[in-house]
């Protein structure tokens, strides 16, 4: 009876039974949607800070960058560039200069790698490896010959005879300056704990991966995409810092379309010995025991580590810009606002319709009580009809939702995403800055260095295709809120239809 | 079969109090034809009711059989009605989205009678008003009669003790009120049912062997 009264009910009461349908329908439909898109660009931005911080990094440790000193050239400044009068090769009064400075990065902070004796003596910590990012600045000119037009003097002095004589030399054969600033991402890392950080998230291309005999040793990995642009192949030397390196390999990012973590690798201690770096780090990547131990590690390593930066990949996942970020920024915000307001007009609409379906029926539950039913058996019933309606409402839900899913998959709308690192943004590739000087008189003094503001610069902009899941949470979270629906609008119902006393429902109508 | 001892029900229309019974003492005694008359908002329908175990008497016993109905609980109420009264109101009150079978049906529901008992007894109660035919026939595609037929059979499919009838006859021309007068006289011979009619109709109440008159809450003999 239950069943045949249930379905002649729904069948009898069309039009009641499709709105509430709908309304639930659209609602899990837009629940699906959102969570599965959210699935979606979560493991996008997975897979951009993969790029970055490497497989199976939990959390990172980096010093909170500072401003760098007042005419500080060392750490965290600006490459700074000094030549004496004698520097560089002269040819037709053309002085050719060159020089390649490795220093961390404008902002940089590095810190002592004691830190990473102190992570790896923290509980669960199962791996740790230690980075220094820094940036190779290579400044190449052309300027006039210092000492063409005087006795020791770099330039000729204002009122002076020499004045009368029109400049010469330099590359436009009147006394211009041209030069120009290159630079790329150098990671030192040390090549036996290759198992965590950057080089995790990397595909040997070409040659060979750093590894453990390595260490002291002028030799680096490149960037397969920067080593295409410089031009540079396996067997090649590469200048960093002013000494000559071996390239003994390529690597590819791991994502599509997306450059590795730095232009170029090369070993811890070299690194630090060649950017005057000497026992310093600028990043710890870290490895907990298990997924549910790295809230507890992050604690543990913030009260180790009180001056440091303690990030896991959740905390990391906001710092992921880009086109991505705003798609982040869009489900999480508008998305799941637009469900929960969808979501509550449905359980609404179910409610007030069911409601209103039981004033309706007063005479007929009444009549029903006088027969015999139960409170008890008309609640049943009740509520038994609701829960149809709302798991309608979901499996409608449900194909709608995944008609969704699948229409947003075969868009697969790119969303390109950068992530920062230790406060740096890493986006963008090798860098270069050119420029000239000219005209009459023109030239930089001798003696004198040139600075500039470089950006610190690593590649690591990834683009990545949205993929929106299919999961069997998704469904179960769809299936839970139909029969939740169902179940609260029937609940409500129910218990209005039990407070019914037979003889005024029957007297209300009579 | 009832007894009814200084039965009052009094409650609240807007400001006022209303004595829908006051003080009834009433007996009436197993397989007797009963008819209540009096005029609109006498208390004829509120009488019904407490010997329907509809709604509980603000004082006084109503007792059917050894069961005092006035302090029973609800649970215990509902199964004294679903096994030993029936009901025929003035309007079917059929329901409007299940056959005339099913609609008998709802009637065993609550005493737990089995599907294929079910579905017999009901042939058998429709059979008896004379609506073998219109089993599967759902109450919109019924005359007034033949739908109060089947809220007759759906009264006695149970087989109940009493059966109490709110004008039922009421919605009905005269041709087809004889016809359910005719069913409700044989039912009640055949059965020994104690029939209990609220009517207005004279006709009607002239069938029964005792006439009650009730005015004012207070309940007298004629």
């Amino acid at each position: 009876m239950f069943f045949t009264y249930l379905r002649r009910e729904l069948a009898g009461r069309r039009r009641q039974t499709a709105i509430i349908a709908i309304g639930m329908a659209l609602a899990i439909a837009l629940v699906i949607i959102v969570n599965s898109v959210a699935s979606g660009v979560k493991s996008a931005q997975a897979s951009v800070l993969e790029s970055v911080y490497g497989v199976g990094t939990d959390i990172t440790v980096a010093q909170s960058p500072t401003p760098p000193e007042e005419g500080e050239g060392g750490q965290g400044g600006r490459p700074r560039f000094e030549f004496d009068a004698g520097a560089g090769t002269t040819t037709d009064g053309t002085t050719e200069i060159s020089q390649s400075r490795l220093m961390a990065g404008f902002g940089a902070s590095t810190f002592d790698e004691e830190a990473l004796d102190t992570v790896l003596g923290v509980d669960d910590v199962a791996a740790a490896s230690a980075t220094l990012s820094l940036t190779n600045t290579t400044f190449n000119g052309e300027m006039p010959q210092f000492q063409q037009n005087g006795e020791g003097t770099a330039q000729a002095a204002p009122g002076t005879d020499a004045q009368a004589e029109p400049p010469q030399g330099g590359p436009d054969g009147a006394g211009g300056s041209a030069f120009d600033v290159d630079s790329f991402s150098v990671l030192g890392l040390d090549p036996s704990a290759d198992a965590i950080g950057p080089l995790s998230a990397v595909t040997l291309a070409e040659g060979r991966t750093l590894d453990a005999d390595d260490a002291g040793a002028n030799v680096a990995v490149l960037d397969a995409d920067y080593a295409t642009s410089a031009e540079l192949a396996v067997g090649d030397t590469i200048d960093i810092g002013g000494t000559e390196f071996e390239v003994v390999g390529t690597v590819t990012s791991n994502a599509a379309d997306s450059a590795s973590a730095s232009n170029v690798y090369i070993p811890l201690d070299v690194a630090q010995t060649l950017s005057g770096e000497e026992g310093m780090i600028s990043n710890v990547y870290v490895q907990a025991a298990s997924s549910t131990d790295i809230a507890q590690v992050q604690a543990d390593l913030e009260a180790a580590l009180p001056d440091a930066t303690v990030s896991t990949q959740e905390d990391l996942a906001s710092s992921v810009s880009g086109s991505l970020s705003t798609a982040s920024a869009l489900v999480s915000n508008l998305g799941l606002w637009l469900s929960l307001a969808v979501l509550v007009a449905a359980f609404l609409i179910a409610i007030l319709f069911t409601i209103s379906g039981v004033t309706r029926r007063t005479r007929e539950f009444g009549t029903l009580k006088a027969i015999g039913w139960s409170d008890r058996r008309i609640v049943g019933q009740v509520a038994g009809e609701s829960l149809v309606q709302g798991l309608i409402g979901g499996a409608l839900g449900i194909a709608i939702g995944l008609i969704g899913i699948v229409v947003i998959n075969l868009v697969a709308p790119t969303l390109s995403g950068s992530a920062s690192s230790g406060g740096f943004d890493l986006a963008g590739g090798q860098g270069g800055q050119g420029g000239a000087t000219g005209g009459e008189g023109g030239g930089a003094q001798g003696g004198r260095g040139f600075g500039g503001p470089m950006a610190q610069t690593a590649a690591a902009t990834t683009e990545v295709a949205l993929n929106a899941p299919i999961t069997v949470s998704v469904i179960a979270i769809a299936v839970g809120i139909a029969v939740l629906g169902g179940l609260l609008a029937g609940a409500i119902g129910g218990w209005r239809a039990s407070r019914l006393r037979p003889a005024e429902a029957l007297r209300s109508v009579g | 079969m009832y007894t009814l001892t200084k039965l009052t029900k009094t409650y609240r229309q807007g400001n006022r109090t209303v004595h829908a019974l006051k003080n009834v003492d009433l007996t009436i005694a197993a397989g007797q034809h009963v008819a209540i008359q009096g005029p609109t908002g006498g208390g004829k329908s509120t009488l019904l009711q407490m010997l329907g175990g509809l709604d509980r008497p603000t004082s006084g016993t109503i007792t059917i059989g050894a069961d005092d109905l006035s302090q029973m609980p609800d649970a215990r109420l509902a199964k004294i009605r679903a096994r030993e009264i029936g009901f025929v109101f003035q309007g079917f009150n059929l329901i409007p989205t299940l056959t005339a079978q099913e609609n008998v049906e709802t009637a065993l529901e609550p005493l737990g009678v089995t599907v294929e008992q079910r579905a017999k007894r009901a042939t058998a109660a429709l059979a008896s008003v004379g609506l073998a035919d219109r089993a599967g026939h759902l109450p919109s595609e019924l005359s007034g009669g033949q739908q109060q037929r089947v809220a007759i059979a759906r009264a006695l499919v149970k087989e109940p003790d009493v059966l109490l009838a709110d004008e039922p006859t009421g919605a009905l021309d005269e041709e087809t009120r004889d016809e359910i007068l005719d069913i409700l006289d044989g039912l009640r011979r055949d059965r020994g049912l104690t029939l209990i009619v609220v009517t207005h109709d004279s006709a009607v109440a002239r069938r029964a062997e005792r006439r009650l008159h009730i005015k004012a809450g207070t309940v007298t003999e004629r």
